[in-house]
């Protein structure tokens, strides 16, 4: 009979989520729509997306192993999630060279810099790709779709021009924009897989994409339909606004912060410089997110409801 | 159906199938040392009535206190003192213990003295036998100005694997029935509800069959959800009621919770005259044989229990004293069963979780757990940099340890561990503080 027995504090069992687990939950409900774009728009759309994840997993193992040695954590995915919605977030046509800075810089400067995952105040995909859009504007901004270049939905409404696209084209992402943000089908059908497998809740998506789509209507900037399905409104709104480590823990945090989303995104889609703004929204809602944190803090079981905190 | 219960909380996998409906099997070895740490329950330890070479009988009382949060303990078997030495208990540590040489005979001592219900419970070393081992007699003591409208039968019994209380609702539905109506008899403004999640629908009827003819009594069907059976999660279900943060009691809410298995043996003390003797045990795991439930003395060794469960298979990694949520990692099956006691599980590798502990990432899944509505990354972040003042100030002192926000962290962060560490570092602190100001 053995007598060594592991001695450890309770509990014994554990639920079925992992760190990994999540991530790689991640990566598959942002599959398709990857691979739908690269159907309308080439193989290169598939160059960027190897590119963008080996450059982030590489950069966070390099840091880990050479410079702080520590045991590093590129088996956890979250830097290969990183790198494939950098990817997404980027023009097929960017030279590789940008992407792989994008990458770096989102790595190390905005992750591991403050400490690693869980420790970075902005996401790291979009930072990257704000420092890129400020560094390489024209690069970043110029969309080739089946041999022809013109500009984005976003920006021609932006321009004043008149947009017209068939609803099917909306739907499967057969428009100019980014890698990942064109298929709105396959984001959407991403979103409730991961609503479905408990990695995410349904309050940041749906109030973010509700209150962007119905105040960008009210603002007069476009119709609620196109509001949703042109831009990255639905990729920002599924897959980067709610990243655990930049967005609020309790219920009545992320409802604040995803309506914080959506009105920053109606007003600089509206009025602001840029064609589009779910980036800087989402990106300034993350500085917001210890306050939000700090004033939503639950009641705890038994305690008497105080005034403000 | 909408089943009460309460907000937050796990489902883990329940696995009681393994030992459900096994009816309770009585043990009772014809030798062998059965062992009694002086301390088996919360409050001062009690000091031996015997030494060694004295003759014990079963049911004779071996060793008490004078304090009144204690409890005495009895003999579980006839036999002779063989000494009083330190012995490992459940815990893993080394405790003063009166060791009895088991001589088979199971001769019994004589029955208690009738006397004030109260006094009687206390006398028979009755504790909460859930496994938090509060003496029961001061549960039942409460402050005059904190009229009780609520007995609570506690037999959610939420944690995965243990079966012992619904077998013995269903062996013994009117002995409890009737425990909880003396507890009535002490508080007559008070109503008793049996709380019972509703994965036990065997038990459920057989109990309302039986309470039928007492019409204070009520049994309620409560959702399955861990941890239903931790007292104020029972009690906000039952009577919608929450506790006041600590250190304020169910009193402070009319409310009285008792363990299945405490309230039977109230029944045993006040109609039968009889102390706390023995317990009833789950013994499961993937990795026991075959899993039971069974009746044992106290003091009994685990490695018994194992036995007459046909011995390990699949390689126990992990052997443990009460439920896979809260229950002790014990080191070693030569440890005896004691009040507290109400399950011994052994895990293979494929149930017990050994995982590594990552960097948490946030994901808010621990804040969505736990009962008590705290937010336990915050509470581990702070433990972590000795910052007990932040641990205190957002109620880490309310944690019950349920451990479901470990259950649920993705990064398997040691979670209670740390709540464990806070705790007791803000205990000390207080008790220097008292000290420093006690000599002023």
């Amino acid at each position: 009979m053995s007598d060594k027995f592991i001695v450890s504090t309770s509990p014994h069992v554990h639920s079925k989520f992992s760190t990994r687990g999540i991530m790689g939950a991640v990566l598959l409900a942002l599959a398709p729509a990857g691979i739908t774009s690269a159907y309308f728009i080439g193989y290169r759309s598939f160059a960027v997306m190897a590119v963008c994840v080996a450059a982030c997993v590489l950069s966070e193992w390099v840091w880990q192993k050479y410079i702080m040695k520590t045991k590093s954590t590129i088996s956890d995915l979250s830097a290969a999630v990183t790198g494939l919605l950098i990817a997404y977030n980027l023009p097929p046509d960017i030279p590789f060279y940008m992407a792989v800075c994008g990458c770096v810089f989102a790595i190390i400067v905005v992750k591991q810099f403050y400490g690693g995952i869980r420790c970075n105040i902005v996401n790291p995909a979009l930072a990257a790709r704000a420092m890129m859009l400020i560094s390489w504007p024209t690069a970043m901004t110029t969309w080739t779709l089946q041999g022809m270049s013109g500009a984005t939905p976003l920006a021609a409404m932006k321009a004043g021009q008149a947009v017209k696209i068939s609803c099917w084209d909306l739907l499967v992402g057969n428009m100019g924009g980014c890698i990942g943000e064109t298929c709105s089908v396959l984001l959407i059908l991403g979103g409730l897989y991961l609503i479905w497998e408990e990695v995410i809740s349904w309050r940041i998506p749906v109030i973010y994409i509700a209150t962007a789509a119905i105040l960008g209507q009210l603002f007069g900037h476009g119709s609620a339909v196109y509001e949703i399905f042109t831009g990255g409104l639905l990729l920002g709104a599924i897959f980067m606004a709610t990243d655990y480590t930049t967005s609020p823990m309790t219920p009545k945090g992320q409802i604040i912060y995803a309506f914080g989303c959506g009105l920053l995104t109606a007003l600089i889609r509206t009025w602001g410089g840029y064609p589009e703004g779910v980036s800087f929204s989402i990106l300034i809602m993350n500085i917001a997110v210890p306050l939000i944190d700090q004033y939503t803090a639950p009641k705890i079981f038994g305690a008497v409801k105080k005034g403000g905190k | 159906m909408n089943l009460p219960t309460f907000l937050g909380g796990v489902h883990p996998p329940e696995c009681k199938e393994l030992s459900e409906g096994k009816a309770i099997e009585n043990l009772m070895p014809s030798s062998g040392e059965f062992i009694y740490p002086l301390s088996q329950h919360i409050g001062a330890p009690c000091s031996p009535l015997v030494k060694k070479g004295d003759r014990v009988l079963v049911g004779q009382k071996i060793a008490d206190s004078e304090a009144f949060v204690s409890a005495p303990i009895f003999s579980g078997v006839s036999g002779t003192v063989k000494e009083i030495a330190l012995k490992m208990t459940v815990a893993g540590n080394f405790d003063t213990c009166i060791v009895i040489t088991n001589d088979g005979m199971y001769e019994k001592a004589e029955p208690l003295e009738k006397s004030d219900p109260v006094k009687m419970i206390r006398s028979a070393g009755i504790v909460g036998l859930g496994g938090a081992c509060f003496p029961t007699h001061v549960k039942l003591s409460p402050p005059k100005d904190k009229p009780i409208d609520f007995i609570i039968v506690n037999a959610a019994e939420c944690e995965p694997f243990l079966t012992c209380d619904d077998n013995l609702m269903r062996a013994c539905p009117d002995e409890i029935i009737k425990g909880l109506e003396k507890v009535l008899e002490i508080f007559p403004n008070a109503k008793g509800v049996i709380g019972i999640e509703s994965n036990k629908p065997e038990a459920i009827k057989i109990m309302t069959e039986h309470a039928k003819n007492s019409p204070k009594i009520s049994v309620q069907p409560l959702k399955v959800k861990y941890p239903q059976g931790a007292e104020k999660m029972l009690i906000k279900a039952i009577t919608g009621r929450e506790v006041p943060l600590v250190p304020a009691l169910p009193a402070d809410v009319g409310c009285i919770v008792l363990n299945t298995a405490t309230t039977y043996q109230i029944y045993l003390a006040l109609e039968k005259n009889l102390p706390l003797t023995e317990k009833i045990v789950t013994v499961s795991g993937d990795a026991v044989a075959s899993p039971k439930n069974l009746r044992v003395p106290l003091g009994i060794s685990v490695k018994e229990l194992i036995d007459a469960c046909g011995g390990f298979v699949n390689d126990p990694v992990k052997l443990i004293a009460g439920g896979p949520m809260m229950g002790l990692a014990m080191r070693s099956v030569d440890v005896p069963v004691v009040k507290g006691t109400s399950g011994i599980l052994a895990l293979s590798k494929k149930l017990a979780y050994l995982s590594e502990e990552s960097s948490c990432i946030r994901c808010g899944k621990c804040v969505e757990a736990c009962p008590m509505h705290l937010e336990p990354t915050f509470l581990d972040h702070a433990v972590r940099l000795r910052d007990y003042e932040t641990f205190e100030a957002h109620g880490g002192m309310n944690c019950i340890e349920c451990g479901s926000c470990a259950f649920a962290c993705p990064a398997s962060r040691h979670l209670v561990q740390s709540y464990k560490n806070g705790k007791a570092a803000v205990n000390e602190a207080r008790k220097n503080k008292a000290k420093a100001e006690a000599k002023k």
